[in-house]
C-alpha cells in the first residue's frame, strides 16, 4: 500500500546544499552517495557544532567549576535530552551515550548478560542481525552456555514467525533487528517485544537501521532495551545510544568502569554512579554528542514522517525502475514492498561479482557497499557470498537512482562474455 | 586517477571468464586447502598433488570476484610443474609486486617493511602474472590477488608439517 504521504515531500534540492560533501567530485563525476546505510553524510549544521563546541566552549565534564566546563556538560546534557525527545524516551536517565551500537549491544549481553543469564538459558535472534547482535551473545555461549535459537527469514526477506511461540518457549533474551541492514525488512517489533513478554524474556532492539529513517517511540515499542548509533542518523562517529527502561538499567551492572561512572571509591571498594552515568565510563564523547544533538535537530526539522514518505517513494522509484530496465538480470533481495521495507537495495546483476560491480560504480562516482555487511549468518541462508547494496537517505533523489542504473548497465557491458 | 583498463587487463578478464584448472583432484592423495577473505566473502579451494618436491598437478574451487579468480586461475598455470622452490621463488616476487603501492602508501620506500628487506628474487620471471600490476593502484583489491598465493603457500607448509 503505498498512500499518499500526509506530509510535505523533502525539497531534496534544498537538503542537498546543506551537505558540503555532495558537492565533491569524484573520478570527474559528481558524488553520488549510496552507502547511507553504512553511514550517512553530515549537514553542515552538524559540523559547525561540533567546531563551535570545540572552539567556544571545549572542556571536561561533570568537574569544572569553571563558565566553560559548565557549558560543555551543559552541551552533553543538552543532547542527551535531544536524543531523549526523539526516541520518546520518558527520561534522560533512560539515556545512555555509548561508543555506537556495537557497544550498546555488547553492554546489553556483557553486562545484563553476565549477570542474569545460566547454564542453558535460551537467547532468541533473527537470521537477519547483524554481527553486533550475533557474537557478543556467541561469548556468552562460550562463557556461560546459554543457548541460541533462530528465528529464520522467509524467501520473501520477511521473518517466518510461523514457530514462534515454539522458539520462545522458555526464553530469557529476545534480540532482533527493527529493520535489516541488508534486505531493509521492516520487522514487527511491537508483536515481537510482546511475544519476548509474555515468555518472560527480555526485548533488545537493535535500532541502528531504523532511527535515522522512521519516528521511533521507545515507549510505544515496550522493549527493555534499544540500540542505535549517532554517525547513520547524520551525527558524528564514535557515539551510540543504548536505552534502557530505568528498571533494566537498574538491573544492569555497569560494563566498563573507571572515572566517571562511580559516586564512591575507596580501597575496599566502589558505589556505581546513578543513570545514567553508571554506564559512561571515563570522559564521554563530548563533541559527539553535541553534533549528535544538532543531527536530531536537523532529521526533527525535516520531520520524521517526511523522510520516510520520501524514502518509501524513492525506493518505489528504484524498484520499478530497475527491475523495468534490466529484468531477470537483476535480482532485488527483500520485500517486494516499498511500505515494508526501508530503502536498503541489496542486489546481484547476474554473476558478475559485486566487488566487481562496485568497481565500476566507483568510476561513475557511484558510492555502493560490496560485500557481507556483517550478516554472514543472512548471506548464507540468502545462498550468497556478498552482495551489492545500495542504500537511499535524505540527500537522495531519482536523479541517483537513475545514476545507479546507468552505472549497473555500464558494469554489464564490461562484463559482458 | 588509474582507470577500469588498470585493473581488468584483458588477460585478467579471459582467466575469469575461463579459469584454467578450474575443478578437484581426489582428497588424498591431493593436499586440499581452503583461504577466505573474510571482508568480501571470496573464498577459494586449492588440491595439490604434490610428487618429488614437484607441483604435479593442482586445480581451483571457491567462488569469488574476477581478481581472485583470475588470480587463481593464473596463479594455477604458473606453478604447475614447478619445484616447490621455484613456487616458492614465485610467490615472494608476486608478493612482492603486490606489496609495492601498500609501502608507498606508508610513506615512502624506505623499505623497512619485511617484505621489503625480503625482495623479490632478481631472477624470477613473472612472465602473465605481471598484468595484475595494475591491482597495486586499487588498494581494497590487493587481498582478492594475493588470496590464492597465500593459500598455496598454507598448503606447501601443512604438507611439510606433515612431512
Amino acid at each position: 500500500m503505498t498512500t499518499t504521504p500526509a506530509v510535505d515531500p523533502l525539497d531534496v534540492a534544498r537538503i542537498r546544499k546543506d551537505f558540503p560533501i555532495l558537492d565533491r567530485q569524484v573520478h570527474g563525476r559528481r558524488l553520488v552517495y549510496l552507502d547511507s546505510a553504512n553511514t550517512s553524510q553530515k549537514p553542515r549544521s552538524v559540523i559547525e557544532a561540533v567546531q563551535t563546541y570545540y572552539e567556544r566552549s571545549n572542556a571536561n565534564v561533570h568537574r569544572g567549576t569553571y563558565l566553560i566546563a559548565e557549558e560543555a556538560t551543559a552541551a552533553l546534557e543538552g543532547a542527551r535530552a535531544k536524543v531523549a525527545r526523539f526516541i520518546g524516551a520518558r527520561s534522560e536517565r533512560e539515556v545512555v551515550f555509548t561508543k555506537n551500537a556495537t557497544e550498546a549491544l555488547n553492554l546489553v549481553a556483557k553486562a545484563w548478560g553476565r549477570a542474569h543469564l545460566r547454564p542453558g538459558d535460551p537467547v532468541v535472534l533473527t537470521e537477519l542481525e547483524h554481527h553486533a547482535n550475533i557474537v557478543p551473545w556467541h561469548q556468552l555461549v562460550e562463557e556461560i552456555g546459554i543457548e541460541l535459537r533462530w528465528i529464520p527469514v522467509g524467501a520473501d526477506g520477511r521473518l517466518d514467525l510461523t514457530d514462534l511461540d515454539r522458539l520462545l518457549d522458555g526464553a530469557r533474551v529476545v534480540s532482533f533487528a527493527a529493520m535489516s541492514n541488508v534486505l531493509g525488512t521492516l520487522t514487527p517489533v511491537e508483536r515481537l517485544v510482546a511475544a519476548a513478554h509474555d515468555a518472560g524474556a527480555i526485548a533488545v532492539v537493535d535500532a541502528s537501521q531504523y532511527v535515522p529513517h522512521v519516528a521511533t517511540d521507545v515507549g510505544a515499542w515496550g522493549a527493555d532495551f534499544v540500540a542505535f548509533t549517532g554517525h547513520k542518523m547524520c551525527g558524528p562517529t564514535g557515539i551510540g545510544v543504548l536505552w534502557g527502561t530505568e528498571a533494566i538499567l537498574d538491573a544492569t551492572p555497569p560494563f566498563l568502569t573507571g572515572g566517571e561512572m562511580i559516586l564512591n571509591v575507596t580501597k575496599e571498594g566502589f558505589t556505581p554512579n546513578e543513570l545514567p552515568w553508571k554506564f559512561e565510563a571515563g570522559t564521554p564523547p563530548i563533541a559527539e554528542a553535541v553534533g549528535l544533538g544538532a543531527a536530531v535537530d536537523y532529521l526533527e526539522g525535516l520531520g520524521m514522517e517526511a523522510v520516510r514518505a520520501h524514502e518509501v517513494s524513492l525506493t518505489a522509484y528504484a524498484l520499478r525502475t530497475l527491475t523495468e530496465r534490466f529484468g531477470d538480470d537483476l535480482v532485488i533481495h527483500g520485500p517486494s514492498e516499498p511500505s515494508e521495507r526501508g530503502g536498503v537495495l541489496s542486489f546481484a546483476y547476474r554473476d558478475v561479482h559485486p566487488h566487481d560491480l562496485t568497481q565500476v560504480f566507483d568510476q561513475h562516482g557511484v558510492c555502493v557497499r560490496a560485500g557481507h555487511h556483517c550478516a554472514k549468518p543472512l548471506m548464507r541462508e540468502l545462498g550468497v557470498a556478498a552482495t551489492a547494496r545500495a542504500s537511499l537517505y535524505v540527500y537522495n533523489d531519482e536523479s541517483d537512482v537513475d545514476a545507479l542504473s546507468d552505472a549497473i548497465a555500464a558494469a554489464a557491458e564490461f562484463f559482458s562474455t | 586517477m588509474p582507470g577500469l583498463e588498470d585493473l581488468y587487463r584483458e588477460i585478467i578478464l579471459d582467466h575469469y571468464r575461463n579459469p584454467r584448472n578450474r575443478g578437484e583432484l581426489p582428497s588424498p592423495p591431493a593436499v586440499r586447502v581452503e583461504g577466505f577473505n573474510p571482508l568480501c566473502g571470496d573464498e577459494i579451494v586449492l588440491y595439490l598433488d604434490i610428487e618429488d618436491d614437484r607441483v604435479k598437478d593442482i586445480r581451483v574451487g571457491g567462488q569469488g570476484c574476477s581478481i581472485s579468480q583470475s588470480s587463481a586461475s593464473m596463479m594455477s598455470t604458473a606453478v604447475k610443474g614447478r619445484t616447490i622452490d621455484e613456487v616458492r621463488a614465485l610467490s615472494r616476487a608476486f608478493k612482492a609486486m603486490m606489496s609495492i603501492h601498500e609501502q608507498s602508501l606508508d610513506g615512502g620506500e624506505e623499505g623497512d617493511g619485511e617484505e621489503a628487506v625480503e625482495g623479490p628474487p632478481p631472477d624470477v620471471k613473472l612472465g602473465d602474472l605481471e598484468a595484475l600490476r595494475g591491482v597495486v593502484k586499487f588498494p581494497v583489491r590487493i587481498k582478492c590477488a594475493t588470496l590464492s598465493w597465500n593459500t598455496l603457500l598454507q598448503g606447501l607448509d601443512e604438507r611439510t608439517g606433515e612431512g
